[in-house]
């Protein structure tokens, strides 16, 4: 049995990680899971939140990832993320995210159609996600 | 006949003509490149979507209910053309071969008795829809590749075609753009994009039984609703990397034969200012020389 995961976290630009983990905590839409070798195939969506790899053993965090939402595939000893937008939370402004909070909140609040409330609670979660992360 | 000055006005002009045509061809060049690359770079993403896509979508397409962005609202009487065309000319035959196609289906589909609607991004594609549909424009998109195309910016364009979706403002969507095969060659392609077409591949048997192991959280049918906005945005990136890709190297060959065509046209003109001049020199050694006779 092979005790790593390949793990990869693809966004629409760029690969932005390839590697072979131990395991990997993935934000999924209904609760954090943790991807170990083995896993079961699953196809999950994910909410904005941040990814943890753990690249030698299951107790240390290697790195974490801050992503704002995409889905999550997973296949026998390979875990594929497909996130919108990813950046490394080293490299998270908390500031930046403040101002976003913000804009995301006035926008909600000037919302008018169904639409646009849809596109702000939208952005409103991924700030406040991002905010808490990079705290 | 042109005089001396004349000619050597020209030659001058047609050489700066030729710096110009041959700097922007290696600034095409250069771009060119980096466009492969940004397309080479959203491929595992786009790859990784399809096939997800592909396993989800064959189940449900049949089940009722399924989201209308797949089935289709039932209907095709309102048509939405996205047409993708270059922020700039100079580039050979390259815009007037997709608006081309453009108003080639937009008559068709108006010989059907439907309606177009189109959405223009980049600026060369507008006057001519405007001239055989006017006021069929709904939507502009402009200088989407100032300073970089990016993905938020497709994005943007796929929030808008999915509020006037929402809006009941069309029935289907097609997309016009040309897909990127080498410098010299483009393929003008129209994509249907809603409702999406799920490419058949060869190997269902595969994907079935694949889709048919995984488990999914929340549900399909909850995942699928949130995928294809997202893919939609995927498919408007993607196709708007193929068409940088192809303008580029539009642009470059139309360049490389403008420049070309400027060096042959310095060589005639080189032979003919040589011919004048020393017909000249012969014309006034003549004058001298009967002048001196007639003494």
């Amino acid at each position: 049995m092979a005790d790593t995961t390949e793990f990869e976290l693809v966004s629409p630009e760029r690969l932005v990680a390839s590697e072979q983990v131990a395991m990997v905590v993935v934000p999924g839409a209904e609760g954090d899971f943790g991807v170990l070798p083995q896993h079961s195939p699953m196809i999950s969506t994910i909410r904005p939140g941040v990814i943890s790899i753990y690249s030698n053993d299951t107790t240390n965090v290697s790195s974490k990832i801050f992503v704002a939402g995409g889905f999550a595939e997973v296949v026998g000893d390979r875990c594929t993320v497909l996130a919108e937008e990813a950046v490394a939370v080293s490299d998270l402004d908390a500031a930046a995210a403040k101002d976003r909070l913000s804009a995301a909140e006035s926008a909600l609040s000037s919302a008018s159609s169904d639409g646009e409330k849809n596109a702000a609670v939208r952005e409103l979660a991924i700030a406040n996600a991002m905010v808490s992360a990079a705290v | 006949m042109a005089s001396l000055k004349d000619l050597r006005d020209r030659i001058d002009s047609v050489k700066s003509t030729q710096k110009i045509t041959s700097a922007m061809k290696m600034v095409a060049a250069a771009k060119l490149r980096r466009a492969q690359e940004q397309a080479e770079a959203s491929r595992p993403y786009a790859n990784g979507m399809d096939k997800v896509l592909a396993s989800l979508a064959s189940s449900a397409k049949d089940t009722a209910g399924a989201p209308a962005l797949l089935a289709g609202t039932g209907k095709e009487d309102v048509q939405m053309i996205v047409l993708c065309t270059a922020g700039r000319g100079l580039c050979g035959g390259f815009n007037t071969s997709l608006t081309r196609e453009a108003v080639r289906l937009g008559k068709e589909h108006q010989a059907a008795g439907r309606t177009v609607k189109f959405i223009c991004v980049g600026r060369k594609g507008i006057p001519a829809i405007n001239r055989n549909f006017p006021g069929a424009i709904v939507e502009t998109f402009l200088d989407i590749d100032k300073p970089k195309l990016t993905f938020s910016k497709a994005a943007e364009i796929s929030a808008k075609i999915l509020e006037m979706f929402d809006n009941q403002d069309f029935d289907a969507c097609t997309l016009v753009y040309a897909r990127f095969q080498s410098a010299i060659a483009q393929i003008v392609t129209a994509q249907q994009l809603i409702p999406f077409a799920v490419e058949e591949t060869g190997d269902s048997e595969d994907a079935g039984g694949a889709s048919a192991s995984y488990e999914y959280e929340p549900d399909q049918g909850e995942i699928l609703a949130d995928l294809l906005p997202r893919n939609l945005s995927v498919q408007i990136f993607k196709a708007l990397l193929e068409n940088a890709a192809s303008e580029h190297g539009a642009r470059m060959s139309a360049m490389d034969s403008a420049s070309r065509n400027a060096g042959d046209m310095i060589n005639s003109l080189t032979l003919l200012y040589n011919r004048s001049r020393q017909a000249q020199i012969t014309k006034e050694l003549i004058e001298i020389v009967s002048g001196a006779e007639a003494l």
